[in-house]
């Protein structure tokens, strides 16, 4: 009965998928509006950015109104694929006490959590693309990637996924010590939306909030990738970014054991 | 106690749990103060108990609310940390949560969901399947077992949410019990369900337990389910042991009396002076009325007085009773009843 044969990881994936899937057909009007949401934050940047660009001109900071287009069709797709909603779900788990189910399970939570995530945005992912094609047509954007671009653009997307979803998840377990983790939600949030590049493109922000962008995990975990597939990165600055991926993952990696450890610990001493 | 050769399936010594609950008076001056600085009172749990449970056994562990049943089940099954003393679960030291404990044992709790709420319950048990890693052929055997012995048919297809109360209950019976768990922490399994479904429940847990000898720790507030299924049962009151053996040994310890219930030919007409001679002692006595004598005798005496009665008496009909089991179980934790102390759900 002990130990888990290999590929059993994977079974729990397959079924979770299945699963995952049936729970969010039961919703499809609630994905619906999600979509429809997802799709109108990008609008809303790009057309004042454009607008923006057209009055200075043609060209903020070295953008052009087709570029900012290409910027934000991307962004949608590239946000869409590694946003997660863990902050929520976390603390709704902890406070209703639907975790300790979870912790009766011989598997890892966060296997729970992977799951659910790949498979959500699986779904929607058939939706975003062809709506960010949309963007690209009716707001002409200019986007010409290298093939070295595209190439590179895939492990940058896979690592920045990666990396959100263990910096989001590790700061979700917050809520093993504080009721309420919305408020670092909101300021994760808030920083989240300057520093990685989602209300504008980085570069036209001043360098000092460059700086601390990729200082810190935040470029890497979305401007990144979008950056990379415009072709705005020479190929030493793309090696750049993924070994600073590498490098947040792997912090991001020992803070969420450490972290998930301490969590478990507190939660079974406070009561359950 | 009684050793028992073979190694408990759990054991407890010396258990203690012992909550930080934050405290502060009512009103807004108290709530700005509780921010500058927080103060808690240390609530014990459970205050140092110990027990066994051999291989097989159904025992009930029984207290009033805040007790510290859930508190130790919890223990038990992984999900607290004690404050102190020595846990072994299968062999386990349950908060270690190894995947190979968890993988033998299962807790219920009549009050909390485990399955998917949105998806056929099917679904949610295919999933325990691959999380439990239970081989396909096995998983569809057991899986027919039990929706036999459950007659969940129709069910399955179902979302949870659409289910009742009792339907879900069943329902998480059987995803629970797919890995054929060798030992069953059992939380109020019956709580808010009605008495047929409460039978079904009952009979369910003793067939499952004589199929696959797996261990089980009840806790009921239904005494039912208790005379129904345990013939050992562990009683806890403000976190501390009070008794340990089988029930009907707890009649007999708590209840040192028999009820006796006489009722007379021509409705006892002429006797009114006769029965407290016959009877003895005046305060076993409890009711004398229209032809109907009720007592409340001493264990010891009860077979001689019967005798006497019937002996004397124009007898109709006689019952001597034990007390109804809640009336014992009433009578245990008034006498031991201080203000309760109860630690957070």
């Amino acid at each position: 009965m002990s130990g888990r044969a290999p590929g059993s990881l994977m079974e729990i994936y397959r079924s979770k998928f299945r699963s995952e899937i049936a729970v969010q057909f039961a919703y499809r009007g609630a994905l619906a509006i999600w979509l429809l949401g997802l799709l109108l934050e990008p609008v809303i940047y790009l057309v004042v950015w454009t607008t923006v660009a057209a009055s200075q001109g043609g060209a903020v900071g070295g953008f052009t109104a087709g570029e900012f287009a290409a910027y934000f069709a991307i962004l949608m797709v590239v946000n869409q694929l590694t946003f997660t909603w863990h902050f929520h779900e976390m603390e709704w788990r902890i406070r209703q006490g639907f975790f300790s189910p979870l912790l009766l399970r011989p598997v890892h939570p966060v296997h729970n959590d992977i799951a659910e995530n790949l498979t959500f945005k699986l779904l929607t992912f058939t939706a975003v693309v062809p709506a960010a094609i949309v963007l690209l047509v009716a707001f002409r954007a200019s986007l010409q990637p290298s093939l070295v671009d595209v190439l590179a653009f895939i492990p940058a997307l896979a690592l920045a996924m990666v990396l959100r979803f263990l910096v989001e998840w590790t700061l979700a377990l917050a809520a093993f010590w504080l009721t309420k983790v919305s408020a670092i939600n909101q300021a994760y949030y808030v920083l989240m939306l300057f520093l990685s590049g989602q209300v504008a493109p980085l570069a036209l922000l001043p360098p000092i909030v460059q700086t601390l962008a990729s200082l810190l995990p935040f470029r890497w975990m979305v401007a990144f990738p979008v950056e990379t597939l415009q072709g705005r990165l020479s190929p030493s600055e793309i090696l750049t970014g993924i070994g600073a991926q590498i490098v947040w993952i792997m912090l991001a990696w020992g803070l969420l054991q450490v972290g998930w450890r301490a969590g478990v610990k507190r939660y079974s001493a406070v009561g359950a | 106690m009684a050793i028992d050769d073979r190694s408990p399936a759990i054991l407890v010594r010396e258990l203690r749990k012992t909550y930080a609950v934050p405290e502060r008076e009512p009103g807004l001056r108290a709530a700005l103060g509780s921010l500058v600085r927080r103060r808690t009172r240390q609530v014990e749990a459970v205050a140092g108990i110990s027990f066994h449970v051999s291989p097989g056994e159904i025992v009930g562990f029984l207290g009033p609310n805040g007790a510290g049943k859930t508190t130790t089940l919890k223990v038990l099954s992984g999900l607290l940390h004690p404050t102190a003393g020595e846990v072994r679960s299968l062999g386990h030291v349950p908060w270690q949560r190894d995947p190979a404990f968890l993988r033998r044992m299962t807790l219920i709790m009549g009050q909390r969901n485990q399955l998917a709420w949105d998806i056929p319950v099917i679904d949610s048990f295919e999933l325990n399947r691959a999380i439990f890693g239970v081989p396909r052929d096995e998983y569809r055997q057991r899986l027919t077992e039990l929706t036999d012995l459950l007659e969940l048919g129709e069910l399955m297809r179902k979302p949870v949410r659409n289910l009742s109360l009792g339907e879900r209950m069943k329902c998480e019976f059987a995803g629970s019990l797919l890995h054929r768990p060798e030992v069953l922490f059992l939380d109020e399994p019956t709580i808010g369900l009605d008495v047929t479904m409460q039978r079904r429940i009952r009979a369910f847990i003793a067939e499952y337990n004589s199929r696959t000898g797996a261990t089980t720790l009840l806790t009921s507030h239904y005494m039912a389910d208790v005379e129904a299924l345990c013939r050992r049962v562990v009683v806890i009151h403000h976190g501390t042991l009070l008794y340990d053996g089988d029930l009907t040994g707890l009649v007999a310890r708590f209840s040192p009396h028999k009820s006796i219930t006489i009722d007379l030919e021509d409705g006892g007409e002429g006797l009114g002076e006769r029965i407290p001679a016959l009877v003895g002692p005046p305060e076993w006595i409890v009711s004398h009325a229209e032809g109907r004598l009720t007592l409340r005798v001493p264990r010891s005496e009860t077979a001689r007085l019967t005798t006497r009665l019937l002996a004397n008496l124009p007898v109709r009909d006689v019952i001597v009773d034990e007390p109804p089991i809640d009336e014992i179980i009433d009578l245990v934790f008034a006498g031991r009843a201080g203000p309760a102390e109860v630690p957070p759900a």
